[in-house]
């Protein structure tokens, strides 16, 4: 097992989305992936991986105004798989 | 790799950044994925709340994809017929003094339809602030080439690429404005980026100061995408404005309190601030 921490995290509301995947290019620890899933619109929207930073570029960049951005008080651990 | 709850509020954390911006009744809209006009909106909607201004402000709103968003708007607007918005505006400003007056065009509405509106309101010193969503493109009418256009931009009706020879010349606006003396603040931002929006924020907000001084007419000019006017698939379109319109239509301050600065300029300046940028990226943050 190795860990990753989180400084941040986002709030994704996926209905809004259109799946434009501006947002997967724009976050610089690439923590952003598009999902499989479709919303009621019929578009993927993108899912988290653990790393976020807070630094609110998926928000700068996001057309259909899909993210909230938080910081944690005390970054957040989480355990992956190596 | 495992993902994360992004649908709740998460606990013991401080929110830095909001969903939609305030001024906005909904996020929901009707335009385009990818579309780079509603990031350009929300640096000027952000900062009209953050200069807190919000009741003073009147804005005048030309013809374009964007204008979909005057029922949406929590500001009071004036429609205008394509073009025409910074002559309105003019009207406003001379009847209310006090008002934050601003417009919002694109550029086959200001620099096709309405270039002399434009022109004259600058060259009188008008103290409005207009903002124009540049793409290169009639987007709203399905993607024809505009006055704005680069040579070789393929569009509607320049499938092989404007030429000059056939098509003219593109008509670098924001340089153009900046020449005149009644303009005292001109900028160019872009949207391809997170860090070229932020910087696109800060224009907006030297552009009102510079209107709530006194100080003449101000300009911000926006790039924006237009992934369906283009052709282009949405992840590729913010590439594709840096590198065909953005190296035409460069990015920067042009006029700072009455001096205009050269092209080269611009690219030094470009060059420090992208490090710059990235640092702050590295750093954890771009807000504040
Ligand atoms: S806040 Fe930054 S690190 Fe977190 S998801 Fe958004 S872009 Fe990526
Ligand atoms: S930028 Fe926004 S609309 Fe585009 S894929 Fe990401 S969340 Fe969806
Ligand atoms: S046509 Fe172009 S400018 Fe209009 S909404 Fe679509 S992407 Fe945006």
């Amino acid at each position: 097992m190795t860990t990753i921490t989180s400084r941040g995290t986002v709030r994704i509301d996926t209905e809004a989305c259109k799946g434009c995947e501006l947002c997967i290019t724009a976050c610089p620890p690439r923590v952003l992936t598009m999902g499989s899933d479709l919303n009621r619109a019929g578009f993927h929207s993108p899912l988290l991986e653990p790393g976020c930073t807070g630094c609110a570029a998926c928000l700068f960049v996001c057309p259909d105004f899909c993210f909230e951005v938080y910081r944690y008080d005390q970054p957040v651990v989480t355990e992956v798989a190596s | 790799m495992p993902t994360l709850d992004t649908s709740t509020e998460p606990s013991g954390a401080r929110r830095v950044g909001d969903l939609t911006p305030d001024l906005l009744l909904t996020g929901e809209h009707h335009l385009c994925p990818g579309c780079g006009e509603p990031l350009a909106l929300r640096c000027l909607l952000d900062t009209i709340t953050d200069l807190e201004v919000t009741t003073q402000t009147i804005g005048v709103v030309g013809i374009g994809c964007y204008t979909a968003f005057t029922t949406s708007i929590d500001v009071d607007l004036v429609q205008a017929l394509h073009g025409r918005a910074p002559s309105v505006a003019t009207g406003i400003k001379r009847m209310r003094p006090d008002a934050v007056v601003f417009t919002l065009q694109g550029d086959g509405d200001m620099v096709n339809e309405g270039l002399q509106e434009v022109l004259h309101t600058a060259a009188r010193g008008e103290a409005v602030t207009c903002v124009l969503l540049n793409n290169g493109v009639f987007g709203e009418t399905g993607g024809h080439m505009t006055a704005t256009t680069v040579l070789g931009q393929r569009t509607k009706n320049t499938i092989d690429g404007r030429e000059a020879e056939y098509h003219g010349y593109p008509i670098l606006i924001g340089d153009l404005i900046s020449r005149l003396e009644g303009a005292s603040y001109v900028a160019r931002g872009s949207v391809h980026n997170a860090g070229a929006v932020a910087r696109t924020k800060k224009m907006v907000r030297r552009a009102l100061e510079s209107q709530r001084r006194g100080d003449g007419f101000s300009f911000v000019e926006v790039l924006t995408m237009c992934p369906t006017g283009w052709f282009i698939p949405t992840g590729e379109s913010p590439e594709y404005l840096h590198e065909t319109l953005g190296a035409v239509h460069v990015m920067g301050e042009l006029k700072v309190d009455g001096r205009v600065k050269t092209t080269d300029e611009l690219h030094t300046e470009n060059v420090a601030r992208q490090r710059e940028v990235e640092a702050r990226l590295a750093a954890g943050g771009l807000d504040g």
